[in-house]
């Protein structure tokens, strides 16, 4: 009997510590934003919160995971996009600025945005006068086409993205590293006629080029200098910011750059003296860390963890330090035209109808993971159109609509057929799940398959034989923007020449000689508002075609400390613009 | 003396060898039995829009194209004579012994596992020397006051330490004490024990109680155990009727001779801890060895696996290969 209590007693300690947990976190925080600007829930979801141009301090930073590469031609992450303008300074970038204005593009190394020829194949950009790298060399043209050569080998710096390769006019240019000329400046589809000016020729016409501009691998890289992969250990710096010291995989300091002059950029304010980044910390401690004040800024800018989501959203003076920005990111599913009876278009529409996007959408968090999906591309993309092709009753599916949708397929029975999700993540299983009940009500049953995250698209989805000898009729997927726009958004998941048969592919089904010839029209409308309309006509087809089921478009609660100044997000990264913050003393 | 410890060392070396080729075969020919590429296998290493062509060359470049024994060849090369590795312009020299080269940070994977070496080290070791006391000295004392409130207390404490996981005790100690409190640093501190032995002890404060708040539960219940059933002993009856002190008793007679299987266990614990403590480390954001072998596996950086699980076994063989040894000193019977 006594040792029942006891063990009862040690129960009740590790109850109310427990409780400890709940309740704590918040010590350190406060609501006052007394710099003015504005405050609130959501405030810097569109304005200037804390507005500051108070210079100093040191700004901590700290990452759950790690960077793909530290260095500007081999990187593929947003926040590594966002953050890598501290040190680096691409012919283009995105305006440092609030909302939509944050997805303008403005020039950053160049002095204007690239002036194309007629055809949109050609595009010069001149470089400003003065800017240095951090050893002192004046930055020229052949120092950015330098840095977009090394960019395309890809045996060297694997994980950047493939535009450049893609769309330059290459011929058999492969890498400067086996670049025969003596100055390895080679390549043909770039032309530096003088050290301030530089012309890329592309293969197609590309109206949006300026965004190709605004990639990393255009931030110049010194050939002399350059140690290939092992340049993310030294990147030499053309930003504000320099590295003072760096350990790979575990944090690195950046400090001011003497050689970075404020009359050259009108992009940054260059606010803090300091940025401390910590890399691999455990995603609860970095919450804990945020909600105590000892922690500025949450790196990854994806929000935060599901217990803070609770200790944020159910405290006033916490929440208004909180914002919930919806991204450009789309959760959805992809229906595989390969695999029958949904090689028949009527049969994907039944799959339309028959589903329920309320139970979609509780399966990534509710309201605050995002808000329901009406078609492909997310309302924050500039000239995006909200439209809703397979209207059902408060989005929660309509089962006789999709047996009409049945019938006309002639299989007025319902069918079966699989859906896959990647197995280590919870939410896309919730989600087939809640599709499996939604979709047998309108006698199309599904069996749920999994697949391990890792070789989801090379291996398994993505691969297209495979999805269709294993009969994956639905594939649960999502796709993040590489960019605020209709080609950033859309070309890598609805355009069908992009679908590779080794795998790796991200459009896992539409495939539409209509809708590539759309995207074709897109890239060759120079005038923006027009070029804007086609990508929402491209919008408009691929849901005609029904070759995909748009579950939600996804929110990410980011939480700011009180002491950080000048915060806001941007359309152009969805986050935090780390350009702009600075930090009380 | 002497033949049992080169017996024991010759063991060590071919068990070694053999964790190497069961590693490697699980990594590079396991997936091939099952289907897999070498593209496959290199299409993991590459950026989300590569194309086919780029991934055969990444395939080339990391040897996935080459038949398995050459692949285990170049891997034993390494190790003796040391391998050169491309960077692009330039060609790094990874040393004998070179456990190979990560395919995702570009760095050979040896000195990544020697810097964060130090880090492990000491948060085992310190973590160990906490959890030693507090769970041998409670274990005796409880075997000795059987039944008393301390003997309860004791217990029930080392039940919720057994029971309560590292990611659990680890946060709610932070929250409490580095968060509210302000006692002790934020997550992620780390001092070199050469640069401020005082900053380095008191930076590891809450990872060694956390960690020794899980261990020495069990050794204190196993100390208990062992303890009871020897002072039981005739031996120990023997003992006391010679007329030696109760102290002496208790510790010469009846501790050394309960120490043996706790030392077994030590040593275990000590290898496998060295070799990957990862939950501590992940909890604590410490970059030491079980940070690295998370990331190794969640990037699926296989020679940085390989790696890893050849230093935590060469770690488990030898902490065994000690306790062998420890064995002849605290047990003579093993003499004989």
């Amino acid at each position: 009997m006594k040792r029942k209590r006891v063990m009862a007693a040690v129960a009740v300690a590790s109850a109310l510590a427990v409780g400890l947990t709940a309740c704590g976190g918040g010590g350190g925080s406060s609501s006052n934003n007394t710099a003015g600007g504005a405050s609130g829930f959501n405030a810097g979801a569109d304005k200037v919160v804390n507005p500051s141009d108070a210079k100093g301090g040191v700004i901590k930073m700290a990452n759950s995971g790690d960077w793909d590469s530290l260095d500007p031609g081999d990187t593929y992450y947003a926040y590594s996009w966002n953050f890598v303008r501290l040190y680096g300074r691409s012919l283009v970038t995105f305006q440092s600025a609030p909302g939509a204005e944050g997805a303008k593009l403005v020039p950053d190394l160049a002095e204007s945005l690239g002036k194309p020829s007629d055809d949109s194949k050609t595009w010069t950009y001149k470089l400003r006068s003065g800017v240095k790298f951090e050893d002192g060399k004046t930055v020229t043209s052949k120092d950015v086409k330098y840095a977009v050569e090394r960019s395309l080998d890809k045996t060297v710096f694997p994980n950047g993205p493939t535009y450049f390769n893609d769309y330059l006019d290459l011929g058999d240019y492969k890498t400067p590293y086996s670049d025969p000329t003596p100055d390895k400046l080679g390549l043909k589809a770039i032309e530096t006629p003088d050290d301030s000016t530089i012309v890329f020729h592309l293969k197609t016409a590309f109206s949006g080029f300026d965004y190709f501009a605004m990639l990393p691998s255009t931030i110049p890289v010194e050939q002399a200098k350059d140690t290939g992969s092992k340049y993310k250990e030294h990147v030499v710096s053309t930003g504000p910011y320099m590295f003072k010291e760096n350990n790979l995989g575990k944090n690195f300091t950046l400090v001011r750059n003497p050689q970075w002059d404020q009359k050259t950029d009108p992009v940054r304010k260059a606010l803090p003296d300091e940025y401390d980044v910590s890399l691999n910390v455990n995603a609860d401690d970095i919450d804990n860390r945020l909600l105590s004040g000892d922690l500025d800024v949450d790196i990854a800018g994806s929000g935060v963890q599901a217990a803070a989501q609770g200790k944020i959203l159910s405290d006033q003076a916490k929440k208004a330090n909180a914002d919930d920005p919806t991204v450009a990111r789309l959760w959805y599913t992809s229906i595989n035209g390969d695999v029958a009876p949904l090689d028949n278009v009527h049969c994907r529409k039944a799959v339309e109808y028959a589903a329920d996007k309320t139970g979609y959408l509780a399966a990534y968090g509710g309201q605050t993971g995002g808000q329901v999906a009406t078609n492909m591309m997310p309302p924050i993309i500039p000239g995006a159109e909200s439209f809703n092709t397979y209207e059902t009753p408060n989005n929660a599916g309509d089962p006789a609509k999709a047996k009409q949708e049945l019938q006309a397929c002639g299989k007025a029975d319902g069918f079966e057929t699989n859906i896959s999700y990647r197995a280590e993540r919870p939410k896309e299983k919730a989600a087939a799940e809640a599709l499996q009940q939604s979709l047998s009500k309108a006698g199309i049953k599904l069996t749920i398959k999994p697949f391990p995250t890792g070789d989801y698209y090379k291996l398994y989805a993505g691969k297209p034989d495979y999805a269709k000898s294993n009969n994956l009729g639905l594939m649960i997927n999502g796709w993040g923007a590489d960019w605020p726009d209709g080609f950033g958004f859309l070309s890598q998941i609805v355009d069908s020449r992009v679908i590779r048969a080794s795998g790796g592919n991200t459009n896992l089904s539409v495939k539409d000689p209509a809708v590539d010839a759309l995207i074709d029209k897109a890239l060759t409308t120079t005038d923006t508002s027009a070029r804007e309309k086609v990508w929402v006509d491209v919008d408009k087809k691929v849901m005609d075609d029904a070759y995909t089921l748009p579950g939600l478009w996804s929110k990410g609660l980011l939480y700011r400390p009180p002491h950080l100044t000048n915060v806001f997000v941007s359309n152009g990264y969805q986050m935090y613009d780390y350009l702009a913050l600075g930090v009380k003393k | 003396m002497f033949a049992y410890l080169i017996r024991r060392l010759l063991g060590a070396i071919v068990m070694l060898f053999i964790v190497s080729i069961a590693v490697f075969l699980i990594f590079f020919l396991l997936p091939r039995i099952g289907g897999a590429t070498a593209d496959d296998l290199a299409s993991r290493y590459v950026g989300k829009t590569a194309d086919a062509a780029q991934i055969h060359l990444m395939a080339q470049k990391l040897g996935f194209t080459d038949p398995l024994y050459v692949q285990y060849g170049r891997f034993l090369a390494g190790i003796f004579a040391g391998a050169d590795y491309s960077t692009g312009p330039t060609t790094v020299h990874c040393p004998a012994p070179c456990l190979g080269y990560s395919f995702i940070t570009q760095n050979p994977v040896l000195p990544d596992l020697l810097d964060r070496f130090p880090v492990t080290l000491s948060l085992a070791v310190g973590g160990a020397i906490v959890w030693l006391s507090f769970g041998v000295s409670a274990g005796v004392v409880s075997a000795l006051r059987k039944g008393s409130l301390f003997d309860r207390t004791a217990m029930g404490i080392a039940l919720a330490g057994v029971s309560l996981p590292i990611f659990f005790t680890g946060l709610l100690a932070l929250n409490i004490f580095s968060y509210n409190l302000g006692w002790f640093p934020a997550g992620g501190s780390y001092t070199n024990f050469t640069d401020n032995p005082a900053l380095w002890a008191y930076d590891l404060i809450l990872p060694w109680v956390t960690l020794a708040f899980l261990n020495a539960a069990a050794y204190a219940r196993l100390t208990r155990a062992g303890m009871l059933e020897t002072m039981g002993e005739d031996f120990i009856r023997t003992a006391r009727a010679k007329g030696l002190p109760e102290r002496t008793v208790v510790v010469r007679h009846g501790l050394r001779a309960a120490l043996t299987p706790i030392t077994t266990i030590f040593g275990l614990d000590i290898g496998i801890l060295l070799g990957s403590s990862i939950l501590t480390e992940h909890t604590y954001s410490l970059n030491g060895l079980g940070a690295y072998a998370l990331q190794a596996i969640t990037s699926n950086d296989l020679p940085k696996v390989l790696g890893v699980t050849i230093l935590a076994a060469t770690f488990v063989i030898v902490a065994n290969l000690v306790v062998d040894i420890l064995y002849v000193v605290i047990d003579p019977r093993v003499r004989i």
